[in-house]
């Protein structure tokens, strides 16, 4: 239980998804610009990597010792299924929902931080309930990066911020001084 | 004047277009794995293995990809492409590989080399997709490179491994760590803006003296 | 320059959508399978290559080794042992002499977690190496783990009775104490309780000194025959 604990806190804090692998960044930095919008997405790809875990699991256990060489391909053909499987789910159970998650719903496909959560928790040799746990933790760790970043950005739009580094340049920075603090989370599960 | 065209195709992978700098295109591997030159380089190779071939394919056979089916066609070859290169790392150099990890499957996220795909190389004939392919793999070589050389220089006082300050400098740990690679990045971007901002000023400036002068 | 001008009267049928993603499929298959297959062997090689080099290092006079595994309450030999089944390493030297075992490790260090091997003497109740396999420790700090030689060397004649304690550098004075890393405590206190957890689970299955699994030497398996 122990061994829980730690994969959850190390996933969602000590090495965050976003700010310590940089998985991730194209909906961090390109989706962020609004509070609402990145808890959804948040939301939104915690599920998708639950699901992902899940399959990835079944798949390594049953399927892919006789053929590792296609786990990739695997992989992929998994996440695509999944996300276009919610994006059906949701336009059905609710329409409002959909039209306001629009574009990003696809996006989810190509976020890296769910092939690599696929892949790590391979790497690892994470049985089936370390891998959900695995994926609760990312996608927590991912929902709260994109919600903190996305926080200070709202509040920087009321600021005045020189032409030059507004921008992509600018959420780079910020980034950077996340991970920063970030990394004082380190050492949280060290025991004298 | 096709000799031009060519060059300007290739050529604007490198600067005007750079995936990295100016289109924001593959980040994630790019942080990630910039924390040393070598590893840099390294997976600026392998990216470049994968872009330049699935590119090929891709505009090869362009005409026999049915238009809805085109994107999971591109994935499955760029994903090949990338078990490929996975397995060649892993038996030829197997220390790199391991720096590298699980970024190198990673590969096949990058929206560089799926955007490629879509905007040129399956609109357009295999020569002018692979030059293409060629500079923005160069492109983002040279970005990589760039990022890796900056944080291992400030990071380790090393340059591929190479001690290059003596043992008085005290290396600036940050920057090989994650926080690192986001600011490095961070600035640099701000370079480009700046450059960016003064040409045009600059071009500003010349344009109104063109109407002053007339 | 001629970019296409598909001709969109009518969408393809549904057969030759499947069709062309069945026909990449397959060409993708064969193309993966083939690299696959041609650097299996290189890929193995290299990764017993390793495992033996690392062995080597933390059983001092060893050169031959074999993977061990518990099974109906004793420790047997096995070729090749199960995915997720937990195996420990007997060395023996030329003669075929039982040395020590090579225990693989890991658990969580200060940023992740930390992965060692580390060669145990039973007879003695003594460590006598030690070597990190994986960890994402501090650059310059937590790195120093396998870094600096004088806590590496540390291991190489540590006794775990009652257990093993990282003490303040300078300060070791009893058998089972090892000097910790001035700046660096966290990550070496991690290793040394990994290396405590891993006993405590070992202990048990561990026959009694003198009584080990015997080398039994196989045919060089290239081709996966037995004995």
């Amino acid at each position: 239980m122990d061994n829980l604990l730690w994969i959850f806190v190390s996933a969602l804090l000590v090495n965050n998804f976003v700010l310590t692998y940089f998985l991730g960044l194209c909906p961090f930095l390109g989706v962020s610009n609004s509070l609402e919008t990145s808890a959804r997405l948040g939301l939104a790809t915690t599920f998708v990597m639950l699901v992902t875990a899940i399959c990835a699991w079944v798949l390594n256990t049953y399927v892919l010792i006789h053929a590792p060489y296609l786990r990739l391909i695997c992989f992929i053909v998994v996440i695509a299924s999944t996300v276009q499987f919610i994006e059906m789910l949701i336009k059905k159970l609710s329409p409002a929902l959909f039209r306001a998650m629009g574009i990003f719903l696809p996006l989810i496909t190509t976020n890296c931080a769910i092939l690599g959560l696929a892949i790590f928790a391979t790497n690892r040799g994470y049985g089936f309930w370390e891998g959900i746990i695995y994926a609760l933790g990312a996608g927590a760790g991912f929902t709260l990066a994109m919600v903190l970043l996305a926080g200070l950005r709202e509040e920087s739009e009321l600021s005045n911020i020189p032409a030059l580094i507004k921008g992509t340049a600018m959420n780079l920075i910020i980034a950077g001084i996340l991970s920063m603090a970030f990394m004082g989370f380190a050492g949280l599960f060290s025991s004298s | 004047m096709k000799k031009n065209e060519s060059y300007e195709e290739f050529i604007k992978g490198l600067w005007r277009d750079n995936p990295v700098f100016v289109q924001v295109l593959g980040m994630c591997p790019m942080l990630a794995v910039t924390n040393s030159a070598i590893n840099a380089v390294a997976m600026g190779g392998a990216t470049f293995f994968v872009l330049v071939g699935s590119s090929f394919l891709v505009s090869s056979f362009r005409n026999l990809i049915p238009k809805q089916v085109r994107i999971s066609c591109f994935i499955i070859i760029i994903a090949t492409f990338v078990t490929i290169a996975d397995y060649s790392l892993l038996a030829l150099v197997p220390t790199v590989h391991k720096e590298l990890g699980a970024f190198i499957p990673l590969i096949v996220a990058n929206c560089l080399i799926l955007g490629r795909q879509e905007a040129f190389a399956s609109r357009y004939p295999t020569r002018l997709a692979v030059l293409d392919a060629l500079g923005m793999a160069s492109g983002f070589m040279l970005a990589l490179f760039s990022l890796g050389a900056v944080r291992e220089i400030l990071g380790d006082g090393a340059l591929f491994g190479i001690k290059l300050f003596g043992d008085n400098f005290e290396p600036w740990v940050i920057m090989i760590l994650p926080p690192g690679g986001f600011l490095t990045l961070g600035v640099i971007l701000l370079f480009f803006n700046w450059f960016k901002h003064k040409k045009d000023e600059f071009l500003e400036d010349v344009a109104a003296a063109e109407r002053g002068g007339n | 320059m001629n970019t296409d001008a598909r001709k969109e009267t009518s969408s393809p049928s549904s057969i030759r959508l499947v069709l062309t993603l069945a026909i990449a499929g397959l060409i993708s298959g064969i193309a993966i399978i083939g690299i696959y297959e041609s650097t299996l062997p290189t890929i193995t090689a290299n990764k017993a290559r390793e495992l033996r080099e690392a062995v080597f290092k933390v059983l001092p006079g060893v050169t031959q080794m074999q993977a061990l595994v518990y099974r109906d309450r004793e420790l047997v030999v096995v070729a090749q042992p199960d995915k997720d089944e937990p195996v420990v390493y007997g060395g023996y030297d030329a003669q075929g002499d039982f040395v020590g075992y090579a225990m693989p490790a890991a658990g969580p260090g200060f940023q992740d977690t930390i992965a060692i091997l580390y060669g145990y003497k039973p007879a003695q109740k003594i460590v006598v190496g030690m070597e990190v396999l994986e960890s994402r420790e501090t650059p310059g700090l937590g790195d120093k783990i396998y870094k600096d030689m004088d806590f590496v060397g540390g291991f190489s004649e540590l006794s775990v009775e009652p257990e093993i304690v990282a003490v303040k550098k300078g300060t070791k004075s009893l058998p089972n104490e090892i000097d910790a890393i001035t700046g660096a405590t966290i990550s070496a206190k991690a290793v040394v309780r990994i290396i405590n957890e891993a006993h405590t689970a070992w202990d048990g299955q561990l026959p009694a000194p003198g009584s080990e699994p015997p080398y039994v030497a196989t045919e060089p398996a290239d081709n996966g025959a037995g004995q």
